[in-house]
């Protein structure tokens, strides 16, 4: 086998991160029989939905609050395998299969969700759930790296690629640039680098210009321009994933793609993030944010 | 030693000390040291920086918030049960080490010495521990049905996860009408216990003061006093109370050694606020002041001179008849302690003490040991403001050495330095100081000794300060690398 690569999806919240982390996942397995375990970071549980075929499944943190302490749980109960051609038994397509954990974390507004992912990924790691058989462990990390916590998966010994999902948006550019902080301020210590950029296109305007652009100015490369297509809210609706539902479908060959790309990625840097100015400076350029006069700023609008 | 050469080593000292510092840490540290006599000039008193943080790197002895609130104020309360919110640790190193004695059948209807803790896990921080809480509170009524009134007393946790322990707290209260009293005390609060002792007063000033239930069929005699900042340290508060007993008035409350919650919300009937530890329980005595026209006076206990001095003062607010009862008890108790002064004076006449320690007593005892024929020669606050050191200035018999928040390579280097012949200070420094063969004595709850407050007490003070210095062990700790 080859080494375990631990790669982690990051990206603004509601980018798609979840689903493209999963049909790109999936793609892994059926088109190259990679070996996948799936750890979900994020209090809401819906990193394994389309994977496990179920709506979300328990989690270590719900787990461990039932029966006293994490200490008290065993890998099996958090540890499921995916459903039909993803399951370990089914070699029906490849031999390749997905193990699904979610960490798991409060309710909103209450408690402490980066808590939770460190206990979570400190259980894992401490219970053996990185065998030896496994080709990648996945993290997919909630929104910004908001705090310690969330940014478990970056530190040392974990994740050591990162593929930030994110669109031609003003916002998602943003969060993709601010995630880049938090990956290079790991980078030195822990040995962590970015390893590109995912556009889930929104189809705006210049939006492959635009994520390109991006992409080169953090010093990194834009992995795959991901179209958008109704197969995948079709395929979601059915919690599936793309590959299994239209297995033939345009879709499913840019996921295969994707997929190709980050098994054969080579190209892992440190991120270099742009000054706000300079980041205003690209979406001005690409028509994101209107120029204004100095003196315009603050102003309210006359009638 | 003369006057002179004392002030020239305490100078030196100084200098010495800082040397050894990088130049920021040397300049910050230099406004915290000093030199102050009684006499006019302005001296270290006046100028000394306090209530700073301290810098990153030495050894404080100082306390936190949480220290502050549950540990000093609200602990003592015995008929309230204080939880300790959040992991274990906090409630059972703080448990029961401060001496604050009381009446009472502990688990019953007292509950001083317990530790109530919420005991948090992992769980109960990624989650959230409100549900947590609110079962300890019924929980607790439920184990202890004669307790009357709890408080929660806030961990570091609790603040970084914001578990909202207010609306807790005011559901429970409102459930139960029971008082229930969140204090968000977590301990990275401020920069020492100051911070704590403050959020405790505030806390028992918005949540206890305001019920004046036990305040409407209140009787009232021209003589109620409330004794303020006495937390009753192997019976300090008691030993107190008798004399203000003898010479006449009437103590309708204890803040808050040997407390209950019920005295704590009779005091703004009090006539006067008599206030001992002002660091601690200033805020409140001065809202009280406000609130309800309560005046309130600065004491002190320690040793005969102080202790006269002050009942004279406290007996000038009331009538005739309590200043000649006053001067009665001073008389009846003057020949004791002056038997006392009599048998030790001449074993420590001349000795020089060095303190550090916390609210009053690096000022307030000063008195009780110049009673012993003994000098101060240095003092100092782990967690004073300014109030307090133009307040320690009056204290002054000769040149003295200020030091704030003094860390334990400045200390250690101040004693090996000045070499006093006892260093009173806490139970972190005692046995630094003691394997240095030096007498110690620990004066944040009397070396489990006391009490100290009031004429009785002195002999007490007199025989542990005797027995720590003229101890024949002394005579025993030559280092084998010494002898001969």
């Amino acid at each position: 086998m080859s080494e375990l690569r631990q790669i982690a999806f990051y990206g603004k919240g509601g980018i798609g991160k979840s689903t493209t982390s999963q049909n790109t996942l999936a793609a892994m397995a059926h088109y190259f029989g990679k070996k996948i375990l799936i750890v979900g970071c994020d209090p809401k549980a819906d990193s394994t939905r389309l994977i496990l075929h179920e709506k979300a499944q328990c989690t270590i943190m719900q787990l461990a609050s039932e029966v006293g302490t994490v200490e008290d749980l065993e890998l099996e109960d958090v540890c499921k395998p995916g459903a039909a051609e993803f399951h370990p038994d089914d070699t029906t397509i490849t031999e390749g299969y997905i193990m699904c954990t979610e960490s798991g974390g409060p309710e909103p507004g209450v408690g402490c969700a980066g808590r939770g992912v460190i206990t979570a990924i400190n259980f894992l790691e401490e219970e053996g759930a990185y065998d030896e058989e496994l080709d990648f462990v996945s993290y997919d990390v909630l929104g910004d790296v908001v705090c310690g916590g969330f940014a478990m998966p970056i530190r040392e010994g974990k994740a050591q690629e990162i593929y930030i999902v994110m669109s031609g948006e003003m916002m998602a550019m943003y969060a993709a640039n601010n995630i880049s902080k938090g990956i290079l301020k790991y980078a030195n210590t822990g040995g962590v680098r970015l390893a590109g950029l995912i556009c889930n296109a929104r189809m705006t305007d210049r939006e492959y210009d635009l994520a390109k652009h991006l992409a080169e100015q953090i010093g990194t490369q834009m992995i795959h321009f991901v179209p958008r297509s109704n197969h995948v809210q079709r395929a979601e609706l059915r919690r599936m994933t793309v590959v299994e539902f239209a297995e033939k479908s345009d879709q499913a060959y840019e996921y295969r793609e994707l997929a190709r790309k980050i098994i054969a990625n080579d190209l892992k840097v440190i991120p270099k993030p742009l000054e706000m100015d300079d980041l205003e400076a690209l979406l001005m350029e690409f028509g994101l944010e209107e120029e204004v006069e100095a003196d315009a700023i603050g102003k309210k609008a006359t009638a | 030693m003369t006057t002179e050469t004392l002030l020239s080593q305490q100078q030196a000292v100084i200098a010495e000390v800082l040397e050894a510092y990088p130049d920021k840490a040397k300049k910050s540290r230099a406004k915290h040291l000093g030199v102050d006599a009684p006499d006019g000039v302005k001296g270290a008193c006046d100028s000394t920086k306090s209530n700073k943080q301290t810098i990153p790197g030495v050894m404080s002895q100082r306390g936190c918030a949480y220290a502050g609130s549950k540990g000093v104020v609200w602990g003592p309360i015995k008929d309230m049960i204080h939880i300790s919110h959040g992991p274990i640790g906090c409630g059972q190193y703080s448990r029961a080490g401060r001496r604050n004695y009381y009446i009472g059948t502990t688990g019953v209807d007292t509950f001083v010495t317990m530790n109530f803790s919420t005991d948090y896990q992992e769980k109960d921080i990624v989650f959230g521990g409100d549900k947590k809480l609110k079962a300890a509170l019924a929980e607790i009524d439920e184990l202890f049905p004669l307790n009357n009134g709890i408080s929660v007393q806030s961990e570091c946790p609790i603040g970084l996860i914001g578990d909202d322990i207010q609306a807790v707290a005011k559901a429970y209260k409102k459930e139960t009408g029971k008082p229930t009293v969140a204090v968000s005390c977590e301990g990275f609060r401020g920069v020492s216990q100051s911070l704590g002792h403050h959020i405790a007063n505030d806390m028992i000033r918005d949540e206890v003061l305001p019920d004046g239930s036990y305040r409407k069929d209140f009787e009232s005699t021209p003589y109620d006093v409330a004794i303020v900042g006495d937390y009753n340290i192997g019976g300090d508060a008691w030993s107190s109370r008798i004399l203000l007993e003898e010479i006449g008035l009437r103590v309708i409350a204890q803040w808050s050694g040997d407390a209950t919650y019920k005295e704590m919300t009779t005091a703004p009937k009090a006539k006067i606020n008599l206030l001992h530890c002002y660091r601690s329980m200033n805020y409140v005595v001065r809202h009280m002041e406000q609130e309800f026209g309560v005046p309130w006076m600065e004491y002190n206990f320690f040793g005969p001179s102080k202790t006269t001095e002050s009942l004279r003062k406290i007996a000038a607010f009331f009538d005739e008849s309590i200043q000649a009862k006053t001067e009665a008890v001073i008389a009846k108790y003057t020949a004791m302690t002056d038997a006392v002064i009599a048998k030790y004076r001449p074993k420590l006449e001349g000795k020089k003490v060095m303190l550090y320690v916390g609210g009053l007593r690096p000022r307030h005892v000063i008195g009780a040991y110049e009673d012993l024929g003994m000098q101060v020669i240095g003092t100092g606050y782990e967690f004073a403001h300014g109030d307090d050191y133009k307040r320690t200035k009056d204290e002054l018999a000769g040149s003295t050495l200020i030091y704030d928040d003094v860390n334990e390579y400045e200390l250690e280097a101040f004693v090996k330095k000045l070499k006093p012949d006892l260093v009173a200070s806490g139970v972190k420094e005692k046995y630094v100081f003691q394997k240095m063969g030096l007498p110690f004595r620990q004066m944040h709850s009397w070396d489990y000794s006391g009490p100290y407050h009031g004429y009785d007490a002195f002999a007490i003070f007199a025989k542990d300060m005797d027995l720590a210095m003229n101890s024949p062990v002394w005579g025993y700790t030559k280092a084998p690398w010494e002898s001969k």
